[in-house]
C-alpha cells in the first residue's frame, strides 16, 4: 500500500495545478460571459469548414 | 433559383430588419446567391458591408431580425474623430506601457450571439486590434488596439458599417469594485470546491478504514493530508464568515455567521489538534462541504444583485459624452463634462442634449421619455429650458448650457432614487430577525448539551458539540430561498422577464392590486388612425390624401399614423411619392401646433382644433369623440375632416388583465393624462379602477393608501414620472422599452415587452412559493428531528455532515424543478 503516498503526492500536484487554472481563469475574465463562447465556436468553425471547401474547390479547378 | 423566382415567392419584409417592405420598394441584395428584399437604404447598405467582409454566415446563425439602422442613432465622421483626442480618450480608454490602448465599448443593437460575432470579426480584420470580446448579458466590448496603426475612430465606424453603434464606455470606480469582489466570490468558490471533492475523496478512505480497518501510517497520512487541503478552504476561502461575524459580535448582534463561524473554526481546530495528537476524530470533510455550500448559495444570490447593477450602470451611459461647443472661433467638439455653465452647445436634430440649459436659437420638439415617459415630443422654443438626456427630434437648436455633468437634473433623479431604494428592504430586514432568533437558539441549546456532557462524559463533550452544531447548521434553512430563487429567476428570464432583485419571486406570490400607469405599459406607444369623419362634401379617402400629402413634410410620430391606415405597417420607413398623389408646396411645421401647406392652390392645416380653426375664422365643428386624441383638417373654405387617433393595446393586453382578474388580483390603471382616453382603454380591458389626470404625487398617494390597507401592491410603468410610484410599490415591473431609469431601477424588467410573461409570472412565482415552503418545513423539520438526537449523542459528526448535505441536497433537487417552466403554470 506504499503507492498511496506517491499517489496522493500527485493527487495533491493536480490538485494544486486545478486551484492555479481556476484562479487564473477567473483573473482573465474566463467567467464573464459564458453564452458567447458557446456559440461563436460553431460560427468560427462553419466559416474555416467553407474556406476550406473553397480552397479545395479552386484547388481541383 | 433565379432572381426573379426569389423575390416572388420571398414573404414581404426586409431580410435585413424584418420591417414591413414599403409599397413600390425594388430594394435587393444578394445574399448566398439568393436575392433577398431590402426595405430601406440604410439597410441595403449594412447588409452589403456585411456581405462584402465575407460575413453572409450572420445571416445564417443569428436567431433574430437585426435592427433597422434608421432606429440608432448614428454619429458623424467628425463626432467619432472626437474620440481619437488624447484629451477626451483619457477618459475611458488605458494606455499601456508599450503604447497599445484598452477601452470598453458600450454597444447598442447587438442582439443574438449571430451578431457578437459580426462585430468581433469585423474588429479582427483590421490591423492595428490586439483583441476584441464581445459580452452579449452586458451589451458591452472588451477592445485593445494600437493607436499608432489604426484610430478608435475608425474601428467605431467600421461597428457602425455593419449596423450597431459602438462607444466609449466610461467604467466608474464602482463598477470595478463590483467586478473585483465578484472574482474574489469565483476564486474562493473554486477553493472550496475543489477542496471539498478531495477532502471528501480522503474521507471515504477514512470511514471505509474505519469500518474495515486501515493501517497506522496510512490513517496518519489521509489525516495529514486532509489537514492540508482543509487550510485552504478555512483560512482563504471561508474567512468572509469569520469576518463577518466577528463584525457581527462587535456591533453585539447574533448573525446567521455566528454559528456557521464557530461550527467551522470549532471542527477545523478540533480535528487539527487530533491530527497532531493522533488520536479523535477529524471532521474536515464536513468543514469543508459545509464552507462549499454556503458560498455557493452566497454567489447565487449577489450574482442576481448584480444584474440589476449593471442595468442601473448603462442608465449613466445614455447621457450623451461629447457636444459642439459654439466659441468666437467657430464649432469644436468638446467632452461633456468639459463643459460650464455659460458655454454655448449646438445639439444638431436627431442628437441628444449634453446638459441642463435654455435655447438660445431655433425652435423644435425635444423628447424627454427618459425623464416624463411622456412618449410625444414637446415643443420648445427660445427661451425655453431642456433636460441633459433627453433627444432634439426635429431641428437643430443652439442651447445656453446652465448646469453639467453631476450637478444636471438626471443625475439628481438618479441620486434621488438611490436614497428612496436605501430603506427599503423589508423583507430582508424580517429574514434576519428571524434568522437572529434561531441564531441565538441554536447556540444556546449547544452550550446546554456540552455543559451536560462535560459533567457525564467529558471526552465525548466536544464530538457532540460538534455534531449538535453541524447538524443544526441552517445550511439547507439558508439554501431553501436561495436556490429556489435562483431556479425560478432563470425560467422567468427565458421567458421575458428579468428579475433584478431577490424579493420580486416572493413577493409576486402574495401581490393582490396591480396599478399600471397607461402609456405604454397597456399600449405599444404607436399612434394608430381609427377613424377619419368628414365634415364637408369630401369623401374619407379624400381628406385622408390631403392629411397624407401635408404630413409628409412632418417627421412627428401621429405622421406616420396617417401613412400607416388601411395598408400594412410600416414602422421606420415613411414611403415618399408612393403612397400620396397630391403634391403639397409651401408646406410647414408647427411646433406644438400641426402642419399647414398649400394644395392645388388651397391652404390647408391639419392639428390642434384652435390653431387650425384659425384659418377659416367663423366657422365652427361638431364635437368628435370616437377617439383618443383627435385632429382637425381645415381649409381655407372651412373644416374638411376630423381624424381619431388612438394609442393601440399590446396585444397580450386583454388576456394579462383577464388572467389577473381570474388569479384574484384587483387592477387599477392611473393615468397622467387628463383626456377620457384612459378610461376608455380601462373600459375596453375590463379594469376595476381607473382614474385619469393623476399627477405623480397623487399616484403615490393612490399606492400609499392600498398598502394602507393592506394590500400588496405590483406597479408597471415605464417613464421617469412613474420612479417613485415604482419605488413605493412592493413589487415594481419597468417595460423593456421604457425609459432607461425606470428600467434601471425596476426590481424587474418586461423584455420584449410580452405582457403574457407578467401573468405567466405571477402563477409562476405562486409555484416557487410552494417550492420554498416545501424547502422550509423540509429543512426545519430535519433539523428538528436530528436534534434530540444529535443533543443525546447518537449521531457522529460525519453522519450530521453527510445528513446536512443530503437534506442541502434534497433542497437543491426541489428547487431545480422551477427550471423548466411550463406555458401556463
Amino acid at each position: 500500500m506504499s503507492i498511496l503516498f506517491v499517489l496522493i503526492a500527485v493527487g495533491l500536484a493536480l490538485l494544486a495545478l486545478a486551484a492555479w487554472a481556476f484562479i487564473w481563469a477567473v483573473d482573465h475574465d474566463q467567467f464573464e460571459d459564458l453564452e458567447q463562447a458557446a456559440h461563436s465556436i460553431l460560427l468560427d468553425a462553419d466559416e474555416v469548414t467553407r474556406e476550406a471547401r473553397g480552397r479545395a474547390e479552386e484547388g481541383s479547378a | 433559383m433565379s432572381a426573379a423566382a426569389a423575390l416572388a415567392c420571398a414573404p414581404a419584409a426586409c431580410f435585413h430588419c424584418g420591417s414591413a417592405l414599403p409599397a413600390g420598394a425594388a430594394l435587393s441584395l444578394a445574399i448566398d446567391g439568393v436575392a433577398r428584399p431590402m426595405c430601406c437604404p440604410g439597410c441595403l447598405a449594412v447588409a452589403t458591408a456585411i456581405v462584402d467582409q465575407g460575413l453572409a454566415d450572420y445571416y445564417r446563425h443569428r436567431t433574430g431580425r437585426a435592427v433597422n439602422p434608421e432606429q440608432l442613432v448614428a454619429s458623424s465622421a467628425e463626432e467619432l474623430r472626437a474620440f481619437d483626442d488624447e484629451e477626451i480618450a483619457r477618459g475611458f480608454a488605458r494606455r499601456e506601457p508599450d503604447g497599445t490602448c484598452t477601452a470598453t465599448l458600450s454597444i447598442a443593437g447587438a442582439r443574438c450571439a449571430a451578431c457578437a460575432w459580426l462585430i468581433e470579426r469585423r474588429l479582427r480584420r483590421r490591423p492595428g486590434v490586439l483583441d476584441v470580446a464581445v459580452h452579449l448579458t452586458s451589451q458591452r466590448a472588451q477592445l485593445s488596439w494600437d493607436p499608432r496603426v489604426v484610430r478608435l475612430s475608425e474601428l467605431l465606424d467600421d461597428v457602425a458599417q455593419v449596423g450597431y453603434v459602438a462607444r466609449p464606455y466610461e467604467p466608474d470606480r464602482d463598477e470595478q469594485r463590483v467586478r473585483a469582489e465578484r472574482h474574489r466570490s469565483l476564486r474562493r468558490l473554486g477553493v472550496a470546491g475543489l477542496g471539498m471533492m478531495q477532502v471528501m475523496m480522503y474521507a471515504i478512505a477514512l470511514y471505509a478504514g474505519a469500518l474495515q480497518g486501515i493501517d497506522e501510517p496510512q490513517r496518519a497520512l489521509l489525516r495529514w493530508v486532509s489537514l492540508v487541503v482543509t487550510t485552504p478552504v478555512v483560512c482563504y476561502a471561508a474567512s468572509p464568515f469569520f469576518a463577518s461575524a466577528l463584525r457581527d459580535l462587535r456591533n453585539r448582534q447574533l448573525g446567521m455567521d455566528v454559528p456557521v463561524a464557530l461550527a467551522i473554526g470549532g471542527a477545523y481546530l478540533a480535528s487539527a489538534w487530533s491530527v497532531l495528537r493522533g488520536a479523535g476524530g477529524v471532521y474536515f470533510d464536513s468543514v469543508c462541504m459545509f464552507a462549499f455550500f454556503l458560498l455557493l448559495g452566497r454567489h447565487l444570490e449577489t450574482e442576481m444583485r448584480r444584474r440589476s447593477d449593471e442595468l442601473a450602470r448603462r442608465l449613466l451611459n445614455g447621457a450623451p459624452r461629447t457636444a459642439r461647443r459654439v466659441g468666437a472661433l467657430g464649432e469644436e467638439i468638446v467632452a461633456t463634462r468639459q463643459l460650464a455653465p455659460g458655454d454655448r452647445v449646438r445639439v444638431r436634430e436627431g442628437e441628444a442634449i449634453p446638459a441642463d440649459g435654455v435655447i438660445v436659437e431655433g425652435q423644435s420638439s425635444v423628447d424627454e421619455v427618459l425623464l416624463t415617459g411622456e412618449p410625444f415630443p414637446h415643443a420648445r422654443f427660445p427661451g425655453d429650458r431642456v433636460i441633459g438626456g433627453s433627444q432634439n427630434v426635429e431641428s437643430p437648436l443652439v442651447i445656453e448650457v446652465q448646469r453639467s455633468g453631476a450637478e444636471s437634473t438626471l443625475s439628481w433623479i438618479v441620486a434621488l432614487l438611490d436614497r428612496a431604494l436605501a430603506d427599503r428592504p423589508a423583507t430582508v430586514r424580517a429574514a434576519d430577525r428571524v434568522g437572529r432568533w434561531f441564531v441565538a437558539t441554536v447556540l444556546a441549546l449547544a452550550a446546554a448539551v456540552t455543559c451536560y456532557w462535560w459533567r457525564v462524559q467529558p471526552d465525548r463533550a466536544f464530538e457532540i458539540a460538534l455534531a449538535l452544531l453541524v447538524s443544526t447548521c441552517p445550511c439547507a434553512l439558508s439554501l431553501a430561498t436561495p436556490a429556489a430563487l435562483a431556479a425560478a429567476t432563470a425560467a422567468l428570464a427565458r421567458a421575458g422577464l428579468l428579475v433584478t432583485r431577490g424579493h420580486v419571486v416572493e413577493g409576486l406570490a402574495r401581490v393582490t392590486d396591480f396599478v399600471f400607469d397607461k402609456t405604454g405599459t397597456l399600449t405599444r406607444g404607436e399612434i394608430e388612425l381609427v377613424a377619419i369623419r368628414p365634415l364637408a362634401a369630401a369623401r374619407e379617402s379624400e381628406c385622408l390624401e390631403i392629411a397624407r400629402a401635408l404630413e409628409e413634410h412632418s417627421s412627428h410620430p401621429i405622421a406616420r399614423a396617417f401613412f400607416a391606415f388601411g395598408g400594412p405597417r410600416e414602422r421606420f420607413v415613411r414611403p415618399r411619392r408612393a403612397v400620396s398623389r397630391r403634391t403639397c408646396s409651401d408646406a410647414a411645421t408647427r411646433t406644438g401646433l400641426g402642419v399647414e401647406g398649400v394644395i392645388a392652390g388651397v391652404r390647408y392645416r391639419l392639428g390642434r382644433v384652435d390653431w387650425a380653426l384659425a384659418l377659416a375664422p367663423g366657422s365652427r365643428v361638431p364635437p368628435f369623440e370616437e377617439a383618443d386624441v383627435a385632429v382637425l383638417l381645415v381649409g381655407e373654405h372651412g373644416p374638411v375632416a376630423w381624424f381619431g387617433l388612438r394609442d393601440e393595446l399590446r396585444p397580450a393586453a386583454p388576456r394579462l388583465i383577464a388572467q389577473l382578474r381570474e388569479r384574484g388580483i384587483r387592477t387599477h390603471l392611473l393615468s397622467g393624462d387628463p383626456s377620457p382616453g384612459a378610461s376608455r382603454v380601462a373600459q375596453r380591458l375590463g379594469i376595476a379602477y381607473a382614474r385619469s389626470g393623476v399627477s405623480a404625487a397623487q399616484k403615490l398617494a393612490y399606492v400609499r393608501d392600498l398598502q394602507a390597507r393592506g394590500a400588496v401592491v405590483a406597479a408597471a410603468g415605464d417613464g421617469v414620472n412613474d420612479a417613485p410610484v415604482l419605488a413605493a410599490a412592493q413589487i415594481s415591473v419597468a417595460m423593456g422599452g421604457g425609459s432607461d431609469l425606470a428600467r434601471a431601477r425596476a426590481d424587474c424588467v418586461l423584455l420584449g415587452g410580452d405582457l403574457g410573461a407578467l401573468a405567466r409570472a405571477v402563477g409562476w412565482s405562486r409555484r416557487t412559493h410552494r417550492v420554498i415552503r416545501e424547502n422550509l418545513a423540509w429543512a426545519l423539520l430535519y433539523n428538528l428531528a436530528i436534534l434530540p438526537l444529535a443533543g443525546m449523542g447518537l449521531v457522529a459528526p460525519y453522519a450530521a455532515a453527510i445528513g446536512m448535505s443530503l437534506s442541502s441536497l434534497l433542497v437543491v433537487g426541489n428547487s431545480l424543478r422551477l427550471r423548466e417552466m411550463r406555458l401556463d403554470p
